[in-house]
């Protein structure tokens, strides 16, 4: 009775005076309930808000994913258990999408496995590049860094608009190629050069952010070691593949992880600027996810979350094996 | 009439009854705040909002929306003061894609200019309390049966059909006369336009022959004038040889230049997409889009070429397309419907309604202003001549026009339609494999609807 009556004078005191309050606060709780159970008391609004905001609704989207209809209450939702994965996987080879029930599904999925390492691996080079010549000391340097930043802020529906603009059959690139002689191309009406376009627009919007990530970790890069090696005259290779790849390991790990992220949840640039066409040349897995949760009419929220929880289970298993073979390298 | 009056008077002495009501709460409210100055700011920002009774309806920009009824909306909040009337102009793909959304999960708007008009049925409040019903049903009964949903029995008033909108086609007669080849009459078929258009485009270097809106309801006015049934009398999905043969035709004018790949074949899933420029800069001989376009061909084109709209192609079928349209609808979360329906009672007037109409532009979906015509007074000649091919089209409509405009499942249809004709155009599929798509596609969804 006394503990109770200590703590509810110390809450009284935590809101009139919440500095001087939290000591005896503290101090009442931990005799409530102990020193061994104290580290719960501090973790527990952090686990509280992860609970609710984050495996909450990972609860509550493998539900959806079981359930039918196009309501949105979970009330209205008739349990049809695994219907909707039923009906994702009912192919007759997983190799051929076309012989899919769910075809788009494995278009897209299909897509999104090649959209994706390409994506990364022109990202990540082309920040790099960007990096490295940026943090020489050349002319106009914070100017440059300025012009490769600024995509970034720019809305995403935005540069795909502007995109658009230029590489339509009426657009700003083929005025400059017919006004010299070449032929007129329409860019985004062939699967091929379509695919590279979202790629190149997805790397020119975005590597502005990696570039001045890396940047910064060359800039960290202590100038002696440069200087160390220009006095044992080795080349330019040897420096870049001795010194500054190892010494910026670091940093590529933390842009690999946030590019791979960023890649597999490209949606509004490609969806603005061809909607996953030619065909469905383009469409990647989110885009079909909302097209079927929420762009269809009726929307299909049970299947979208099957969809989504698929998408979820194979990031879950890649970034498994990434933070493997991390663990490996930095051990070995 | 004078029923729908003493209605109205009653609601509104109601209000006002319930507004004084308030009033006396919010005044006991204060003094029992002035001892807590925060609390007091907290009364103060939910009091200014308390006595106000507003209503907020969702249009987009293109003819009969926000623009052209902002007058209409100004005066109607003058002559009722203590309600008030808020139009948001959207993206019309806000409409399509993030209302439902919204309405699902009973939030949004009061009201909204909607097109799709079964689809969104569930959502929608009866306003017969609040309106003539007679006069609603005298005037917009064929709408008001597409507003209804899959209940024939219904007699619920849940909206106001705001145009009646006609799929169809603008000619470009300057290039017609420069390449000397006559323009088909009516009673044209699709072959024939097609076969005209490519002579005027051959003659004159013009890029395309022939485009059509990157949507499932202009193909339909194809597929249905080769035949296509699309749904039944009982409201079941029809996949017939007709939508065969229209896709494959209209997939072999793709493939042989006569129509453009940027629309149906550079584009994915089920995106809606228009390229009018291609008619406005004159790339394009023929383009199928519809008659909400009307203003704005005579706007920007000018005396820049001559034009006109085209009756509807014929094909083995029928000489038909697709009938169209929105309605302003109120939405069961509203905390206002009677705002809703006062609103929507007023719009409906024939001279209010008129005005809209005038300044869009748009065919009326009422009885009363199709017989009597409505004056266009800022539109040309050659506006006032298409409108009346447009409206000429309405008669010659095809039933199965009219059943897949009523139908619930109309959008899974356009948007199965859309994806699989591009997914055959770049080869994805071919003609037959994209028809048992369609079909698995619209059977999916009225699955999941159920």
């Amino acid at each position: 009775m006394m503990r109770k009556g200590a703590i509810g004078g110390a809450a009284v005191a935590v809101i009139t005076s919440p500095a001087r309050a939290i000591e005896p606060l503290m101090y009442g709780i931990q005799r409530l309930i102990g020193i061994k159970k104290m580290p719960w008391v501090f973790l527990g609004p952090n686990l509280g808000a992860v609970l609710l905001f984050s495996l909450l609704p990972v609860f509550i989207n493998v539900f959806y994913s079981m359930t039918g209809s196009d309501r949105l209450f979970p009330v209205d939702r008739p349990w049809v258990g695994g219907r909707n994965y039923e009906t994702l996987f009912d192919c007759q080879s997983f190799l051929d999408p076309s012989t899919c029930s769910r075809d788009l599904f494995w278009r897209a999925l299909w897509n999104t496995m090649v959209f994706v390492p390409i994506q990364v691996i022109c990202m990540i080079g082309i920040s790099l590049i960007t990096a490295i010549c940026l943090n020489r000391n050349i002319r106009g340097r914070g100017f440059f860094r300025g012009v490769f930043f600024f995509p970034v802020m720019l809305s995403p529906v935005v540069v795909a608009l502007i995109w658009q603009w230029i590489l339509q059959r009426n657009g700003v690139l083929n005025g400059i190629l017919t006004s010299m002689g070449f032929d007129a191309v329409n860019w985004l009406v062939f699967p091929n050069t379509a695919f590279f376009w979202t790629v190149f627009i997805t790397v020119w919007a975005h590597m502005g952010f990696f570039t001045i990530i890396l940047l910064a970790g060359l800039q960290a890069i202590p100038r002696d070691v440069y200087e160390a090696a220009k006095m044992d005259s080795a080349s330019h290779w040897r420096v870049f593949t001795r010194i500054t790849l190892p010494l910026l390991r670091p940093m590529l790990l933390v842009v690999f992880i946030l590019c791979v992220i960023r890649s597999v949840q490209t949606f509004d640039e490609i969806y603005v600027l061809t909607g996953g066409g030619p065909g469905s040349a383009t469409m990647l897995l989110v885009q079909y996810i909302y097209e079927t949760g929420f762009a269809a009419q009726p929307r299909n929220f049970g299947l979208a979350a099957a969809a989504s929880l698929l998408l979820g289970a194979a990031l879950l298993i890649f970034t498994m094996l990434q933070l493997y073979f991390s663990r490996k390298t930095n051990n070995g | 009439m004078q029923n729908i009056l003493d209605r109205r008077h009653r609601k509104d002495a109601a209000i006002e009854g319930r507004s004084r009501g308030k009033e006396r709460e919010e005044v006991m409210s204060i003094s029992k705040l002035r001892m807590s100055s925060a609390a007091g700011l907290v009364f103060a920002a939910t009091a200014g909002t308390a006595g106000a009774q507003q209503v907020v309806i969702w249009c987009d920009v293109n003819g009969y929306g926000c623009p052209t009824l902002a007058p209409v909306v100004e005066r109607y909040n003058a002559e009722n003061p203590g309600q008030t009337v808020v139009l948001e102009q959207v993206a019309y793909q806000v409409l399509l894609e993030s209302l439902p959304v919204q309405l699902e999960s009973s939030d949004g708007p009061d009201g909204a200019i909607v097109t799709d008009l079964g689809g969104l049925s569930r959502y929608y409040v009866d306003l017969t309390d609040w309106v003539d019903a007679e006069f609603f049903e005298s005037e917009y009964g064929q709408t008001l049966q597409w507003l209804r949903g899959d209940d024939p029995d219904s007699t619920a008033i849940n909206g106001k059909p705001s145009t009646l909108t006609v799929n169809g086609g603008y000619v470009n007669l300057t290039l017609f006369e420069q390449a000397g080849v006559d323009v088909p009459e009516e009673g044209a078929t699709w072959e024939d336009w097609a076969e005209a258009t490519r002579q005027v485009a051959a003659a004159t270097g013009t890029d395309f022959p022939m485009a059509m809106d990157r949507s499932g309801h202009r193909f339909a006015s194809l597929a249905i004038s080769y035949g296509a049934e699309l749904v039944d009398e009982d409201g079941n999905l029809v996949v017939d040889d007709a939508l065969r043969d229209a896709i494959a035709q209209f997939v072999e004018w793709h493939r042989d230049g006569t129509m453009p790949m940027d629309l149906w074949g550079a584009v994915g899933g089920a995106t809606h997409r228009e390229l009018f420029t291609d008619f406005l800069n004159a790339d394009t001989v023929m383009y199928f889009g519809g008659s909400w376009a009307l203003n704005q061909v005579d706007r920007e084109v000018g005396d820049l070429f001559d034009w006109r709209a085209i009756d509807a192609p014929c094909g083995p079928g029928s000489c038909t397309v697709m009938p169209g349209g929105g309605a302003m609808v109120a939405f069961q979360h509203s905390a206002h419907p009677e705002i809703m329906g006062q609103f929507i009672n007023y719009l409906a007037q024939p001279e209010n309604l008129e005005e809209v109409l005038a300044a869009s532009v748009e065919i009326p979906a009422s009885a009363t202003l199709i017989e009597r015509g409505v004056t266009y007074p800022g539109a040309s000649d050659r506006t006032q001549e298409a409108l009346g091919t447009f409206i000429n089209q309405i008669p010659k409509m095809d039933d199965a026009a009219y059943r897949f405009q009523g139908w619930r499942y109309q959008r899974a249809l356009m948007n199965s339609l859309t994806t699989r004709i591009s997914q055959v155009l770049n080869n994805e599929l071919t003609v037959d494999a994209a028809v048992a798509r369609i079909e698995q596609d619209v059977t999916l969804a009225i699955e999941a609807a159920n």
